[in-house]
């Protein structure tokens, strides 16, 4: 009776092990069988494997590791990875040092999923590209060589960067442009030794393998963040987000920006895009143009122009040519002040 | 999904066996008429172990609405079917079961969250509270009060999840103005568009110093 109960259900999860360790040690062990995965808040983990995407054999929660402290070492502020996107956002280190990376939070999700995602976990989430979740279509980051489904199909949300032949999909995070745009350094254990790796470099461009998103290996744990204060970012800095509505939706396309001016002049600047790349976009070229310059608005176009001179779109996502340049000096504009 | 609750521990191994032994014995034909993808997927893919893994259940505590649980879950269940389906506590609704639509909401340690995206095992040792808790004897919460007052539904498929979230919203001082109220309300979704008078109903609540939770 019971079984027949049970197959009339909908059972979308094929049954795995579960795993609650209390040391990083025992959950590094855990997770060195090859079908494990850690588990934070789930928020994208179980949606992937609801829509089986992906089938862990087991999960191993580490929400039982303490990793969620935020607090200030010297001239850095230090993250922990299960500090979760709803705190990271009100902390009061992070909106007095790091108010860009607070509004990017903000930006991101709803407060409901805000109060689950861990920073661990917003950087290890994966696309929205509709044709990876359906396992009706080919898609060769959720199934190595079988085909790109958006490249020649709907592609509205897709990348103008850095994309390859095999994959145009985008990091979907908020959070994660901030952090790149602050020069941040993600802290990773292994069981040896903690690694450490500049944010820009954690997430990677699709090239020949999109299957994996980002340089972390098998089994390695984050377990922070690092990143720098710099009191005159902490004074100018702005998250602006295009979506389809106002709330509760992903980047279209958006950008982070930090100003460090001397009278009328940009001192220093960081700038990076997210919705238009596999990775977090730092506009490097736009940057170097604008340090020393003034804060006028021929100088934002010009650098708006200089970031998307290696922008290419896939049909759908053409507006975001246009977009996307127009964001950056907005976001340019309101910041200066003019 | 998930079995009934058995709060007698001690007969989990010989039960267990029992299930295990019974669902390898089925025939695959039973197993295809039946046809859940799942087991499908799980027979294409000869995982007979996997399978037959579907009864392996963990223990765990929870109180929900004030009242201590012991359940016996498999680690897929998510709190939301835990609390549907084992407590028969409908008050939760499954919308969109993906974390898109808010209608599951409730509080886990104070905190809205959302129930769909929730593993039951992950909650062990957790306070959980949903919309029949919110209500003390047969006096409804103030939030409660406002949405009748306020007409903030129509179908009321939503509701639950957006007094939850409503609940939440004030105690977490983000319903300072109507617009702080519109953002921090946009994770429930309301297809019959009742959003206007759930502003005026929380907005309401906000002012007359808050609610009780
Ligand atoms: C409806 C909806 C809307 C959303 N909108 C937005 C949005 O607008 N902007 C945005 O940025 N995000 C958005 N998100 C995504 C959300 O931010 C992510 O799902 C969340 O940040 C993931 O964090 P988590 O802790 O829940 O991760 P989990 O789901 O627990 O894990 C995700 C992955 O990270 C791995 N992982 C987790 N922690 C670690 C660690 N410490 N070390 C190594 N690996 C780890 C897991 O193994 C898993 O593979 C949305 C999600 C939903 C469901
Ligand atoms: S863009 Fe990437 S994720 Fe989307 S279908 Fe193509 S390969 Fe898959
Ligand atoms: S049912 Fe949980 S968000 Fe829709
Ligand atoms: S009242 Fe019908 S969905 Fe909100």
């Amino acid at each position: 009776m019971l079984l027949v109960k049970w197959l009339k259900k909908e059972a979308p999860v094929i049954n795995f092990d579960y795993v609650k360790p209390t040391t990083e040690q025992n959950a590094l062990t855990a997770c060195k069988d090859p079908l494990a995965q850690f588990i934070a808040g789930g928020t994208n983990l179980v949606d992937l494997m609801k829509r089986g995407v992906t089938n862990p054999e087991k999960l191993v929660d580490i929400t039982g590791l303490p990793m969620s402290n935020i607090e200030q070492k010297g001239d850095n502020i230090f993250i922990g990875s299960l500090a979760l996107n709803s705190v990271v956002a009100e902390h009061e280190l992070i909106k007095k040092h790091l108010p860009l990376l607070s509004q990017a939070l903000q930006a991101g999700a709803s407060p409901q999923i805000r109060n689950m995602a861990t920073v661990g976990g917003n950087m290890m989430q994966r696309t929205r590209c509709g044709y990876f979740y359906d396992l009706s279509m080919p898609c060769n980051k959720r199934t190595p060589n079988s085909g790109c489904g958006a490249k020649e199909g709907y592609n509205r949300m897709h990348a103008i960067f850095g994309a390859s032949d095999k994959c145009i999909a985008v990091h979907p995070s908020d959070m994660c442009v901030a952090l790149a745009a602050l020069d941040a350094t993600v802290l990773i254990a292994n069981g040896k030794l903690l690694r450490r790796v500049p944010f820009k470099d954690f997430h990677k461009l699709p090239g020949s393998n999109p299957e994996k998103d980002n340089n972390l290996l098998k089994g390695e744990l984050i377990t922070g963040v690092e990143v720098p204060i710099n009191a005159a970012f902490a004074q100018h800095s702005l998250y602006t987000k295009i979506r389809d509505r106002a709330s509760y939706a992903f980047a279209l396309v958006s950008v982070a920006a930090a100003l460090e001016m001397n009278g009328k002049t940009i001192k220093d600047i960081r700038l990076a895009m997210g919705g238009v790349a596999h990775k977090p976009w730092r506009l490097t070229t736009a940057e170097q143009f604008l340090k020393s310059k003034e804060a006028t608005p021929a100088n934002f176009k010009q650098a708006a122009m200089l970031a998307l001179k290696d922008a290419t779109s896939y049909g759908h996502n053409q507006f975001k040519l246009t977009l996307a340049p127009n964001t950056i000096v907005h976001t340019l504009h309101t910041l200066a002040g003019i | 999904m998930c079995q009934q609750p058995t709060n007698d521990a001690e007969k989990q191994p010989s039960l267990h066996h029992a299930r295990r032994n019974f669902l390898k014995q089925t025939s695959a034909l039973t197993a295809l008429a039946l046809a859940p993808s799942v087991v499908m997927k799980a027979a294409e893919k000869k995982l007979d172990e996997k399978a037959a893994g579907f009864f392996e259940q963990k223990t765990l505590n929870i109180e929900v609405n004030g009242k201590a649980h012991q359940l016996s879950v498999e680690p897929r269940a998510t709190l939301l079917d835990v609390l549907r389906e084992n407590l028969h506590l409908t008050g939760s609704k499954k919308g969109c079961d993906l974390g898109q639509c808010g209608a599951c909401t409730v509080h886990v340690d104070g905190k809205r969250v959302l129930s769909c995206l929730s593993l039951a095992v992950m909650q062990n040792g957790k306070k959980i509270t949903t919309i029949e808790g919110l209500q003390q004897g047969d006096q409804l919460h103030p939030m409660q009060e406002a949405f009748i007052k306020h007409d903030g539904f129509q179908c009321g498929y939503c509701t639950p999840g957006q007094i939850m979230s409503a609940v939440a919203c004030i105690s977490e001082g983000h319903a300072g103005t109507d617009n702080e109220i519109r953002e921090y309300m946009s994770g429930n979704i309301c297809r019959c568009g009742a959003y206007p008078n759930i502003v005026d109903a929380i907005s309401e609540v906000a002012k007359k110093g808050g609610s009780r939770d």
